[in-house]
């Protein structure tokens, strides 16, 4: 059960970084405008505000769970300030 | 001893992390933790500091030195060994290049106590797209570890484990991100723990007996997730994450995460719920029926059948928005999760007047506690 869910997740994750990086090669036109990126800006979407707090949970979970990797928390914020 | 084969790797997670949000340099902050984690009769404790800098305007530096100060009298200590102290020390470095649109990130992480050495290099290079809506990210990891044991000091093994990360991070709309990651990890060496044994059933039927575990000296394992993070119309802020995990040990298991954030005055209120579940290693057994059962033998609670379910609530206080001492800014945060583990396959040895195979399952509950003060500058 498990491990169908998480080879479907797998294969999702790997068409959709394939995808996108493939598409690298193509000119395509930025959709979310950088003046439109204020709220994406916010400290409040920041995924990973507390890099030292988010390491050491990472270190809690895997020292006492099986599974381990992909957790980094990629994204969050604009990129533009 | 698996266990401290981990952090490294969470280090290097976080180094991914800090390089998916390329493009600009990460924020040139100081940040001084106090960490604290007590259940099944463990306290672990102590510091973490993180310094990060700029060097002209293409270069950061950073480095954080961490210390793990441990008391453990847990069920496997007490059912099989000797409650014990020990300290770990861990230093690491790391710098980050950005030009461009692209960042390359390196990072060395060096760890030390009684029976285990680590060292790690890490390299990760992400690169922005389409206007920085886009960033893709590619991490590797090299790590050689010394497993050695306390009551025999001529005793050394090696790990060798390598990582290899893929990462994307996306802008879909004004108000919502999201991000999927791909991360394979090997290892090959010594990966068992030297002080664990695993329990068997003797020729009577109502006794057990131990023996030293036994592992393959391989593992490769593959998770991948996909999270994303929205911005509510009220400046408030969910998130969810999914990740999926498999191993060539059997292990197999998700975990499913549900955040909120809600910004109020001066301080931030966030919570979030975490719900972790997993299948066995195919050579995880709480009880086997004879001495040297099969090839590969483990009792680690850890490659067994549970759940574990995590709460959490925090609060950040914005001390000085507008300049705090010779700081741009200052932040206070209290973390607080509470996690509970239910084992499914794990029996409570410490219950006796049962016949072997008929103890209850184990379950405990363990509260965390950070305490997080960090300045800008």
């Amino acid at each position: 059960m498990h491990r169908k869910t998480a080879h479907r997740i797998a294969r999702v994750a790997l068409a959709l970084c394939l995808v996108t990086a493939s598409s690298a090669c193509s000119n395509i036109e930025p959709w979310v405008k950088p003046y439109e990126r204020d709220r994406l800006a916010d400290p409040i979407m920041f995924l990973d505000h507390d890099p030292v707090s988010t390491s050491y949970m990472y270190h809690v979970f895997e020292s006492r769970e099986g599974a381990r990797g992909a957790e980094g928390v990629v994204g969050g914020g604009c990129g533009c300030n | 001893m698996r266990n401290r084969l981990l952090l490294t790797l969470g280090l290097v997670a976080t180094l991914w992390t800090a390089t998916a949000e390329a493009a600009v340099l990460p924020d040139e902050r100081t940040d001084v933790l106090y960490h604290r984690y007590e259940g099944d009769n463990i306290t672990i404790e102590g510091p973490s500091v993180l310094v990060r800098k700029n060097v002209g305007k293409s270069v950061s530096v950073s480095a954080n030195y961490y210390v793990d100060m441990i008391t453990s009298a847990s069920i496997d200590v007490v059912t099989t060994a000797s409650p014990y102290e020990e300290e770990r020390k861990q230093g690491s470095i790391g710098v980050d290049y950005l030009r461009g649109g692209t960042m390359m990130s390196f990072g060395l992480t060096r760890s030390s106590e009684s029976d285990f050495e680590a060292e790690t290099w890490s390299l990760a290079v992400s690169q922005n797209l389409f206007g920085d809506l886009t960033t893709v990210t590619i991490a590797y990891s090299l790590g050689d570890d010394v497993v050695g044991m306390s009551n025999d000091e001529t005793f050394a093994r090696d790990v060798a484990r390598q990582a290899y990360g893929l990462g994307i991070s996306q802008i879909f709309t004004k108000n919502l991100i999201m991000g999927f990651n791909f991360e394979a990890i090997t290892d090959e060496g010594f990966l068992r723990n030297p002080y664990r044994s695993v329990r068997y059933l003797n020729d009577d039927g109502a006794t057990y007996s131990y023996q030293s575990e036994r592992y393959p000296n391989t593992r490769t394992s593959s998770a991948a997730s996909i999270s994303g993070r929205y911005y509510l119309p009220y400046r408030a802020a969910i998130n969810g994450q999914i990740r999926g995990f498999s191993d060539t040990w059997g292990i197999t298991s998700m975990t499913y995460e549900l955040g909120y954030t809600h910004p109020w005055r001066d301080f931030t209120f966030s919570t979030r719920l975490r719900y972790y579940t997993q299948d066995q290693a195919d050579f995880y057994s709480d009880l086997f029926p004879r001495v040297d059962f099969q090839n590969f033998l483990a009792r680690d609670k850890e490659l067994s059948t549970f759940t574990s379910t995590t709460f959490r609530a925090a609060v950040a206080w914005d001390i000085g928005t507008d300049g705090f001492g010779p700081f741009s800014k200052a932040r206070l945060t209290a973390f607080w999760d509470h996690i509970l583990f239910d084992y499914e396959n794990f029996s409570d040895l410490r219950v006796e007047g049962v016949l072997p195979g008929e103890e209850p399952n184990f379950t405990f509950e363990a509260d965390v506690i950070q305490l997080l003060f960090s300045v800008w500058y």
